[in-house]
């Protein structure tokens, strides 16, 4: 049953895998890196239920936070056009 | 079983990933496509039950490098030059490069074999530790006297690394007080 989830997750994985590469805009291949890090994270837990150690889960945690510390650069990049440095020296 | 295939898998999306960090332009692509490396190879850090290796990787290779790879574009640009030189140059060192690196695998002992060096020798470091070196600590004798030049390896890399930062932020402030 497991089993069958993670290879149903590691298949997600690679179809969001083909929009990262083949996708026209950079968006699409932003959000495919987010979904590859939650893919990733699930694999995590499957793979630690999977072989009997559920400890694996507080890595997931851990992942999780990276994702999101990555996304958020990337996107604060995006609306500002630098990760904020001028901003801070704007108000100083 | 499932390990191997969960394996081969992940492999497969490396290699599709890779060829796509070589072939795309963009150089913002190419630093998304960076972050989905790391995340990939993590997983596959955990399959092979490296959970150590995969938190470094996670945590160094999608999080702090996709963050630094973007402070990079924004000082430069962020579309990539038209090579200057001809691109057989590096395929050729690419090349021989992996080569060497496939011909150094070779000579690893067998995965799991109980003939490695590792389980042959330094399995008795606690009995003999104190004989041999001295030092009531036996993590300190390992790491000071059996590994003496390891350490030393290492603690040269570290040192070079915090010289550059150190040059690197001199030059910075210096460049501030000239403008």
């Amino acid at each position: 049953m497991i089993a069958a989830a993670l290879f149903a997750v590691l298949a997600a994985m690679a179809l969001v895998l083909v929009r990262a590469l083949r996708g026209p805009t950079t968006f699409d291949r932003l959000l495919a890196a987010n979904s590859i890090g939650n893919g990733a994270i699930l694999v995590l837990a499957l793979f630690g239920f999977l072989t009997d150690r559920p400890e694996f889960l507080d890595l997931g945690l851990t992942y999780a936070l990276l994702n999101y510390v990555g996304i958020f650069a990337v996107l604060k990049f995006f609306r500002l056009g630098s990760l904020g440095a001028e901003a801070e020296a704007d108000k100083s | 079983m499932i390990e191997t295939s969960v394996t081969i898998v992940i492999l497969l999306m490396l290699g599709a990933v890779t060829i796509g960090i070589v072939r795309v332009r963009g150089l913002f692509a190419a630093v998304v496509l960076l972050g989905i490396y790391s995340f990939l190879m993590a997983t596959l850090f955990i399959v092979l039950d490296a959970v150590d290796v995969a938190m470094t990787e996670a945590a160094v290779g999608a999080g702090v490098s996709t963050v630094f790879f973007l402070g990079a574009l924004y000082l430069t640009d962020t579309v990539e030059a038209p090579p200057v030189h001809g691109q057989f140059m590096p395929l050729v060192v690419a090349l021989v490069t992996a080569g060497a690196l496939v011909w150094g695998l070779s000579d690893l002992p067998e995965f799991g074999s109980p003939n490695q060096p590792i389980h042959q020798q330094g399995a008795d470091y606690l009995a003999r530790s104190m004989t041999d070196t001295g030092i009531p600590n036996v993590v300190t004798s390992v790491l000071a006297s059996y590994r003496g030049f390891d350490t030393l390896g290492e603690t040269t890399v570290v040192f070079t690394a915090g010289i550059g930062v150190l040059v690197l932020l001199r030059r910075r402030r210096n460049g501030k007080e000239g403008s």
